[in-house]
């Protein structure tokens, strides 16, 4: 008797009646295109688990682990923890959004087509840019497909970065320009000289530290150079900050995570990738359009595809395919939901309560601020402690608190801290209090 | 299929030469190429000035679902392109041979049109090319 | 005059259902005192985003859903995507707050359940492909794909040998493959398959030379093949010095029957979405692990979970020696990851075996089901995937599109058409494990009544679909007119 299972519908009867209809003995049969020496390895792996006790094995996995909410967070670099209305996870974990696959038969897929669209529209608004695609994998590989990007359209092959880009995101540029030859130049604004050889400036905005970079003042160096300005920001600031389209920006891309995404240990996440209309040929990823059935009605697809890897295969402005569709519909939900004033909220929020929290900390001995980029920030910010963060976050720890990202590699005994709407006063008190505890026990 | 016109050279790859009065050559793509491409959404061309060889890549044409390479069926330098055809890119599909000239060029060796097909060797080549491939 | 008509799906977009000062959630009054706000001049002057209750959000996006066809809905034989179950405690097992909630920067002792839930999944992993190691990082396939070919070149280059630039890839290959390969600075090289769909082992011979940095290969090929000279394959390649590349999309053929590891492939990635059941989501999240050789260990994407013994036992996220460095910020999709290692405990070793087995078991059976009304470009049994020739009923005017297209009306998604290029009027079919015996028939009987009507009534076969909430959509237009947002009523 075969194997049974609530995912194999099949009975051995009917098995029986298939094999019989194809016309071999057994199902081994229609396996002898593989080389014989190779076929039927033996496969160790842990055993099955029925749904009761796999429920109870993931929930004893899951409880090992430190949940922000249960813990006060002051985590960000990347990625931060948001209020999410229930809406989101309601609907897009109706089937009809979850088990689809990419909307290649329009006439069927009217749903994900028009919500990326949608998601298409949100980050034109938010971002103040011409066009938008469908979504990237994530922030930092929406920043590396910039810097090829880039180059393409400036037929240059050097990049230059600023050093206060996210660490995790010059790693990831790094990777992925590094085999086309471009070359990776990082800078401090401070020092920045700019020449005809370099395809564009790569900015992070508000940057990894924290800080607004000065766009109006780089959009013009840049642009005395020929060279292509790309900016990257979250979308959470923007609800409040001028957006980089309205500098002139040519690029501009992002993780959405923090609009409506679970944090989820890194992932999924989706990246928002926009530019200039004049570029889009040389756009990455899949892009929505709108247009019209045979009958004159309103209809969504799939556009411009012979961008793609499918049609252009080596050619293709990008190798990307699946990416993160499902995502960028909570984003989308999130944001509708949201809406004008409650995301604007939500940014406000942030920056009042990482602002007041800086003073606090800032007022307690031995702790200083460290400015970066214009010196003004959103909702994060570095915080150099009188000992080193690692320590400092042990002890935050007794007390139920993850505090900020330990960067003394880069800033000693710096953390970067990030406020968001969902830290109280009293977490924010909390931790400014046992930072100076731990600071005065030194 | 109508026959091909008579006072244009052909290139296998599908292009077609017009040597105008002046000079100067007239390039585009021929009716069987439109056909084949379906409904052209968009043309790639070659910036004004561009030094291309005979056979080299001059631009590209795109359907909603394919991209077909637009080969320089005689050398020279770009002097025009036709704006009319970025802007309508249908023009190719409803004109091919007329308003649908793709860019103007000044040969480099109007010579170079011998290695060309007229219009009969055109015609015939895509009889015998089509029945080999059984279309 | 003309009375406007009314449109019977409400299409207005979202900024179009707005209502000034109408919200759709609030958080509660700011607890701290107000902060002194940045220069004027960096500060946005309008924010443009709907206004909307909380239940017209609810019906907006119900309604969307309604205008999608899903696995949860009906068959989904789309070739080469493994439309199977996605098993709904995935879903509850991925929504625990201990792993939808933490965060990617937590230090490493307070995420010891997630580590070792991802180190759980790497020993699987390898242990299905029968490879030394794998980053579970890179999330798609694609993504997979490009650190795949990065790795060999930074194999290659670590050995200083330079002159390896070539990628030689199938011509049945998926688009990713030279595209990706492109991405890592290779030149592609296109090798032709042979009479029987499989490659062309002396054309392979002949372009295996000391410029060969590796092949891509998918096994079973996008023809529903596998190679019976596979082991010839991996030979010439590593002979030439080359790496071989195993595109892992077509892995649900495979489980508990061969170990692509053991044939002679140095990398091959995962798509979980596919063969570990985890939701397509209308294109992604998807989650796209690299399996590698003891040779390409060092070069693996980071991170890598690896577990330390001494002091106080831990897994840590490490950094491979000679990693081709981060693909992505984090660590790869672990909401993904989840949901694929609670498929994988669900089914154990025996269960895996089964999905392989039931799935090529269902596509032969169609296969011989169809054969005698739909043509088969290559006349042998397939594995999981079966791919028909429309071109018999392209003589009588129906092309494989709109075979795929009066599919749509009986409530069945098309297959993959078009695809793989080489076969003329390719309709693909991939029926997977997951559905049963009666939903078989069904499609069978269907198919068979397609191919009546493209004889007696071809014109309803090519304005199909009839019964979709829009007919067949003008692609044209939205490609020589793009309109790719919402703009303001001027």
């Amino acid at each position: 008797m075969s194997f049974r299972h609530q995912y194999l519908p099949h009975t051995d009867a009917q098995r029986a009646e298939m094999l019989a209809k194809v016309g071999v003995p057994s199902e081994e049969f229609l396996f002898r295109d593989i080389p014989e020496k190779f076929r039927n390895p033996k496969m160790t792996l842990p055993p099955a688990l029925t749904e009761m006790d796999l429920v109870q094995e993931l929930r004893t996995l899951a409880s090992k682990n430190v949940v922000p909410g249960e813990y006060a967070s002051f985590l960000g670099a990347g990625a931060s923890r948001h209020f999410v209305p229930s809406v989101v996870g309601a609907l897009i974990s109706r089937g009809e959004f979850l088990t689809p696959y990419t909307p290649y038969q329009p006439e069927v897929s009217q749903g994900t087509l028009q919500a990326t669209y949608e998601f298409q529209s949100l980050v034109c608004l938010l971002t103040g840019m011409e066009v938008a695609n469908a979504g990237m994998y994530e922030g930092a590989s929406s920043l590396a497909e910039s810097a090829l990007m880039a180059c393409r359209l400036a037929n240059r092959y050097t990049v230059l970065m600023l050093d206060t880009v996210n660490p995790h995101y010059r790693e990831v540029v790094r990777t992925y320009t590094e085999p086309q030859g471009i070359r990776l130049e990082v800078v401090s604004a401070d020092h920045l000289s700019l020449h005809e050889d370099y395809a564009c400036l790569l900015v992070q905005s508000p940057n990894f530290f924290g800080s607004l970079e000065d766009l109006a003042k780089l959009r013009q160096e840049t642009a005395a150079k020929g060279m292509l300005l790309v900016v990257a920001s979250d979308l959470v600031p923007l609800a409040m900050l001028k957006p980089p389209g309205e500098f002139g920006a040519d690029i501009v891309v992002g993780e959405c995570q923090p609009a409506g995404i679970n944090s989820s240990f890194g992932g999924p996440y989706v990246g928002y990738f926009t530019c200039k209309e004049q570029f889009i040929r040389q756009m990455p990823g899949r892009i929505v359009g709108k247009t019209v059935d045979t009958q004159g009605r309103t209809a969504y697809v799939l556009t411009l595809q012979t961008r793609e890897q499918h049609i252009r295969r080596e050619r293709a402005t990008s190798n990307i395919c699946t990416s993160e569709a499902l995502i960028a519909t909570s984003m989308t939900i999130y944001l509708a939901t949201m809406g004008k004033q409650g995301f604007r909220q939500v940014a406000e929020q942030c920056y009042h309560k990482a602002h007041y929290a800086a003073s606090k900390l800032a007022a307690v001995p031995g702790f200083s601020l460290v400015p970066s980029g214009t010196g003004v920030f959103f909702n994060e910010f570095v915080v150099r402690c009188p000992l080193p963060p690692a320590e400092l976050n042990r002890q935050l720890l007794r007390n139920r608190i993850l505090g900020g990202l330990d960067v003394s590699d880069q800033v000693p005994n710096g953390m970067l801290v990030c406020v968001t709407e969902v830290n109280s006063k009293a977490e924010i008190d909390t931790f400014v209090k046992a930072a100076s505890s731990a600071g005065a026990h030194r | 299929m109508a026959s091909s016109p008579r006072d244009l050279h052909y290139s296998k790859e599908h292009e077609w030469v017009k040597i105008e009065p002046d000079g100067t050559a007239l390039i585009g793509i021929t009716f069987f190429a439109q056909d084949q491409l379906g409904d052209v959404v968009y043309v790639v061309m070659p910036k004004v000035g561009t030094k291309v060889k005979q056979f080299a890549k001059l631009g590209e044409v795109e359907s909603v679902k394919a991209v077909s390479d637009i080969f320089s069926p005689i050398g020279g330098e770009v002097i025009a392109v036709n704006d009319q055809v970025t802007a309508k890119p249908e023009t190719v599909n409803a004109d091919p041979y007329g308003k649908a000239w793709l860019v103007r060029v000044k040969p480099s060796n109007p010579g170079e049109t011998r290695a060309l097909l007229s219009g009969e060797q055109y015609d015939a080549f895509l009889a015998s090319d089509a029945a080999e491939k059984g279309h | 005059m003309t009375s406007q008509r009314i449109d019977e799906r409400d299409n207005r977009l979202l900024m179009d259902r707005s209502a000034p000062g109408r919200i759709g959630a609030k958080l509660p009054p700011l607890d701290v005192p107000a902060q002194p706000l940045p220069p004027q001049s960096v500060l946005r002057a309008d924010l443009p985003l709907p206004e909307l209750s909380e239940l017209d959000v609810v019906r907006y996006f119900t309604r969307l859903s309604q205008e999608n066809f899903a696995v949860d809905l009906n068959f989904y034989p789309l070739g080469s995507c493994t439309m199977k179950y996605n098993p709904k405690v995935n879903e509850v097992t991925a929504a625990m707050p201990g792993f939808s909630a933490i965060h990617p920067m937590q230090p490493a002792e307070t995420v010891q359940g997630a580590l070792e839930l991802l180190y759980q999944l790497q020993g699987i992993l390898t242990e299905v492909t029968g490879t030394a190691g794998v980053s579970l990082a890179t999330i798609a396939g694609a993504h997979g794909e490009l650190a795949g070919v990065l790795m060999i070149r930074a194999y290659h280059m670590a050995r200083n040998d330079t002159k390896r630039k070539v990628v030689l890839i199938p011509d049945s290959a998926h688009g990713t493959n030279p595209a990706s390969a492109a991405m890592a600075g290779f030149q592609v090289v296109t090798i032709p398959s042979d009479k029987n769909g499989n490659l062309d082992v002396e054309v392979l011979r002949k372009a295996a030379n000391n410029e060969l940095a590796g092949a891509m290969i998918t096994m079973p090929s996008t023809l529903g093949l596998f190679d019976p000279n596979i082991v010839e394959i991996c030979d010439i390649i590593h002979k030439a010095g080359g790496l071989v590349y195993g595109d892992g999309a077509n892995m649900n053929a495979l489980l508990g029957r061969v170990k692509l590891g053991q044939v002679g492939f140095d990398v091959v990635h995962l798509n979980l979405h596919k063969t570990f059941s985890t939701p397509h989501g209308g294109g992604g999240p998807g989650a796209g692990p690299v399996c590698v050789s003891e040779r390409l260990l060092p070069h693996l994407p980071t991170p890598v979970v690896e577990y330390r013994l001494g002091g106080k036992p831990e897994y840590i996220l490490g950094r491979p020696p000679k990693t081709i460095g981060k693909m992505a910020a984090f660590h790869g999709n672990f909401g993904v990851l989840v949901r694929a290692y609670t498929f994988a405990r669900a089914l154990g070793s025996d269960g895996l075996k089964q999905v392989s087995g039931d799935a090529v078991l269902s596509a032969n059976y169609i296969q011989a089901s169809l054969r005698d009304l739909y043509d088969l470009s290559y006349d042998r049994r397939c594995m999981h995937e079966v791919v028909f020739s429309a071109r018999r009923q392209k003589a009588q005017g129906v092309k494989a599109l709109d075979v795929a297209k009066r599919l749509l009306d009986f409530g069945i998604h098309a297959p993959t058409m078009y695809f793989p290029l080489i076969v003329e009027e390719a309709l693909m079919v991939e029926p997977t494990e997951s559905e049963s015996k009666e939903t078989l028939d069904r499609f069978i009987q269907v198919m068979r009544q397609i191919a009546q009507e493209s004889k007696d009534t071809p014109q309803v076969l090519r304005e199909a679909p009839h019964h979709s909430p829009v007919s067949r959509v003008d692609e044209t237009r939205a490609a020589r007119q793009p309109d790719l947002r919402w703009k303001p009523k001027r």
